[in-house]
């Protein structure tokens, strides 16, 4: 079976700072991958290496185009790699606000992207965009809101609504859950847990919250310092850490 | 005429701007940057159409200028005189007999000719602008054909009003590449951007450039079960009786009387005098 998405070696440098480095992992169609660390230690460069939105000082990251088989998204042409951002890949940012046009309603956040890929039925756009509103459980009757007049937790779920439309094959989540209050977050959890099965998707999601990635991932990447410190399987981590720092982390979740 | 250049900027600078134009026309619909320079006017009284006008009149030309179409406002009338007097070239107010137009806001209803050359004010040359506030993406847009993004300007107007409900700098897209703002002209107008005539169009203040050459093809966007209508008010000239030209309601007295009269003051006239 080809992998999805092949990292090797990807590594990226803030002047002599290590954003992250020596990275490799294989990525296959359906699998969930998390990965965790504290804060600064290099999980959001390497998501935003992944994503095409940092070039990487090193390494490849091979993507399996629906054309072409793998290609190296790294050098590759930028128009090709933001076609691929708007329709094989989705991106879903902590905060709401930076994947999401505040000044659009809630239907043309949806429909951004199926005009952006050539949807020029405006029927067809609203009818979608209504079905997706309904499996992110938003009201139809707020189609034509903006962002703006949306709690936290919807316009997280309008976000993930506006990436998902498209169907992409690889979503890249960074603290899809952050900021948001616990039953706010279990219930969004939930709904991506939903739709990762439901659309067969492949994700790698970024997080500081153990029990984000103990639900939510197939398998695990701990990062200290820009380097990964231990991968396996999410409960064989989270369950037997070998590594001191994964050890740490492990036991420093708060019991309720 | 020696207190100034011929058309009031230097050589240097008329050759600037005619680069900037030549680049323009060789890319239809795209945004040329060129070094704008303060004019004796306000930033949206036409200065980057002045500029412009000043690169392309020659002494043997015939300037005309128009303001929402009419030749008497204050706009059109400052900017004749200014070329009038730092120039020294010909007016008139005939659409016919001039060689270079300055138009703020309409297109004659006369169809140009080849040897016409129409000169736009333009306030906000990216038409993308209210929705992507960042300039270095919207070049990236441009650059990278990704217009979807304009498309959404057009579905919020139908969710909101249940049509397209924008009316004037309504967006087209020149020769299948390039998405351009035609300038707030009304989009009763747009089908005329299809025309013989040369057409240029210069911001001052963004200090940009762009042009339509002769019988290129300029689309205007829209989705498939809404497409694009020319609409103007659907009256006839009170003045002079035609049912086909653009019109501008006038409310003329305390009781809410109004009338409906060509926006364009020189085919209305023109056509008063045919009749008498």
């Amino acid at each position: 079976m080809t992998p999805l998405l092949q990292v090797e070696n990807i590594a990226k440098f803030y002047g002599p700072r290590i954003g992250c480095t020596d990275v490799s992992f294989d990525l296959f169609p359906g699998e969930v991958m998390g990965i965790v660390g504290e804060s600064g230690s290099g999980k959001s460069t390497l998501l935003n290496c992944l994503a095409g939105h940092l070039p990487p000082d090193r390494g490849a990251v091979e993507f399996d185009t629906r054309t072409d088989g793998l290609r190296d998204t790294v050098t590759m042409s930028e128009p090709e790699r933001r076609m691929l951002g708007r329709t094989d890949w989705a991106f879903v940012h902590q905060h709401a606000r930076d994947g999401l046009r505040m000044n659009v309603s809630a239907g043309g956040n949806v429909g951004e992207r199926l005009m952006a890929v050539g949807a020029r039925h405006y029927g067809d756009i609203r009818s979608t965009a209504t079905d997706w509103l309904g499996r992110v459980e938003i009201d139809a009757d707020r189609i034509d809101d903006r962002p703006t007049a949306f709690s936290g937790g919807m316009q997280q779920r309008l976000q993930i609504a506006r990436n998902l439309v498209t169907g992409p094959r690889l979503v890249f989540m960074d603290e899809p859950t952050g900021g948001l209050d616990v039953s706010v977050q279990a219930r969004l959890l939930d709904l991506l847990r939903g739709l990762v099965r439901e659309m067969g998707l492949s994700a790698i999601i970024v997080t500081h919250d153990l029990a984000v990635v103990r639900l939510l991932a197939d398998r695990l990447m701990v990062m200290k310092s820009g380097h990964v410190v231990e991968n396996g399987l999410t409960d064989q981590v989270l369950d037997d850490p070998q590594h001191a720092y994964t050890q740490l982390l492990v036991s420093s979740v708060l019991q309720v | 005429m020696t207190d100034y250049n011929f058309a009031y900027l230097d050589e240097q600078t008329k050759r600037m701007i005619r680069r900037a134009i030549l680049k323009g026309l060789a890319v239809p619909g795209y945004q040329v940057p060129f070094a704008s320079r303060e004019m004796p006017m306000p930033y949206g009284w036409g200065t980057g159409g002045v500029q412009v006008s000043a690169a392309v009149l020659t002494p043997d030309d015939t300037f005309k200028v128009i303001d929402q179409g009419a030749d008497d406002t204050t706009n059109a009338v400052s900017i004749r005189r200014f070329f009038e007097k730092t120039a020294g070239v010909a007016v008139t107010e005939k659409t016919a007999e001039a060689s270079v137009i300055q138009t703020r806001h309409r297109i004659p209803e006369t169809d140009l000719t080849e040897d016409q050359i129409l000169v736009y004010q333009v306030p906000i040359p990216e038409p993308l602008r209210f929705l992507e506030p960042s300039e270095v993406e919207t070049r990236k847009m441009h650059a990278l054909e990704e217009y979807g993004l304009m498309h959404v300007k057009l579905y919020e107007d139908i969710s909101q009003h249940g049509a397209i409900a924008t009316a004037y700098a309504y967006p087209v897209k020149v020769e299948g590449r390039y998405v351009m703002d035609p300038s707030p002209i009304p989009k009763f107008d747009n089908p005329k951007l299809n025309m013989a005539g040369i057409q240029l169009f210069g911001a001052g203040r963004e200090q940009r450039i762009y042009a339509v050459p002769p019988y290129t093809q300029v689309v205007s966007l829209d989705f498939e079960d809404h497409p694009f209508e020319a609409s103007k008010a659907d009256h006839a000239c009170d003045l002079c009786g035609s049912t086909t030209s653009y019109l501008d309601e006038l409310i003329v007295d305390d009781e809410g009387k109004r009338m409906f009269m060509c926006s364009d003051t020189d085919f209305c006239a023109a056509r008063r005098e045919d009749a008498a």
